[in-house]
């Protein structure tokens, strides 16, 4: 049973975590949400995402965008690590999504192999 | 994609979202009684000229330049239409838009109302600065959710937390669920 109780429990939890961030800083995941994003996938990653994230308590936020502009690599997620680093991962999926969180944001592993940089490779486009 | 009720009312959502919206309103009625399912979506965002409003169901209107096509309201006048029910567009430049439509409860045409806590969960999430107000007003129930009073507990603390918005999905199906119930009984 969710009540609103939970709410002042969640506020107290959230104040003691950014306490204890180092530098404040945090993990920022972005999903691609304009129309091509949504066509090609990405709600059930967003909220794969969201639900994960919220399950495992990973020290992360989770926004939305609009077009990244590249079309037909979507669904994208961009991941900005604590020093602003930043990965773009392509046809993303609900289970790559759990495993961005994992890999990277768990352990702080890029998946290459999901990457933007790794899918033009492939096609041949470097 | 446009199976059930709640995903066409995601497309009204982003709507309002697109238009400026600072208050939106979803308000749902699913009487068994009078056998029809009402939606309305209120927003505060800059509203139509008449002459928009009139023609904005029609899907080859839209102020997009991206694609030619604008599908919300077409697609949701389509559903209505389909499930013998009413579709209607109340809009006032600077002021703001109300779109309603009905559906018949007890058609076979008529799609589930699907994952409303969902759509709410990821309308919200897309611009924190927006309020929300929900309404699930069954025949002898009602639930109410609003985003002011979430903010006013949280104090100081983002809306936008991944547990935060979570806990907004599964409050919202669990108080859907909750009036549904006692509406049978
Ligand atoms: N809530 C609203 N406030 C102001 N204008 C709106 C609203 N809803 C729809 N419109 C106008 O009607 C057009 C058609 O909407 P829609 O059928 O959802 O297609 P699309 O969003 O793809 O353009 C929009 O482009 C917009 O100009
Ligand atoms: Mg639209």
């Amino acid at each position: 049973m969710k009540s609103l109780e939970d709410l002042k429990k969640m506020r107290e939890s959230a104040l003691k975590k950014v306490e204890m961030r180092e530098g404040g800083k945090t993990y920022r995941i972005v999903v691609g949400m304009a129309t091509c994003g949504i066509a090609a996938g990405a709600r059930p990653v967003l909220n794969r995402l969201v639900e994960e994230t919220a399950k495992n308590d990973y020290d992360c936020l989770v926004t939305q965008t609009g077009c990244i502009g590249m079309c037909t690599y979507e669904p994208i997620v961009e991941v900005y690590d604590k020093d602003g680093n930043h990965t773009t991962y392509v046809h993303v999926d609900p289970h790559r999504a759990v495993r961005i969180l994992q890999e990277h944001v768990g352990q702080g592993h890029v998946i290459e192999k999901f990457t933007v940089e790794a899918a033009r490779k492939a096609e041949g486009n470097v | 994609m446009m199976e059930d009720i709640a995903m066409h009312i995601l497309e009204i959502l982003m709507n309002s979202i697109k238009a400026g919206a600072s208050l939106i309103i979803l308000r749902i009625t699913d009487s068994l009684d009078q056998d029809v399912i009402k939606i309305e979506i209120i927003d505060d965002g800059k509203g139509m000229s008449e002459e928009m409003a009139a023609k904005a169901a029609d899907p080859f209107t839209t102020s997009r330049t991206t694609r030619k096509i604008g599908l919300g309201l077409s697609f949701m006048k389509g559903l209505a239409e389909t499930c013998n029910g009413t579709f209607k567009i109340d809009s006032q430049l600077g002021v703001g838009t109300t779109v309603t439509a009905t559906v018949q409860k007890l058609n076979i045409d008529t799609p589930e109302l699907g994952d409303i806590g969902e759509i709410l969960m990821e309308s919200i999430q897309s611009n924190g600065d927006i309020d929300y107000e929900f309404d699930y007003i069954t025949d002898v129930n009602a639930f109410h959710f609003d985003t002011k009073m979430i903010r006013e507990t949280l104090d100081g603390v983002s809306l936008l937390l991944p547990e935060i918005l979570l806990w907004i999905k599964d409050y919202i199906n669990q108080g859907i669920e909750q009036a549904k119930e006692e509406d049978t009984q």
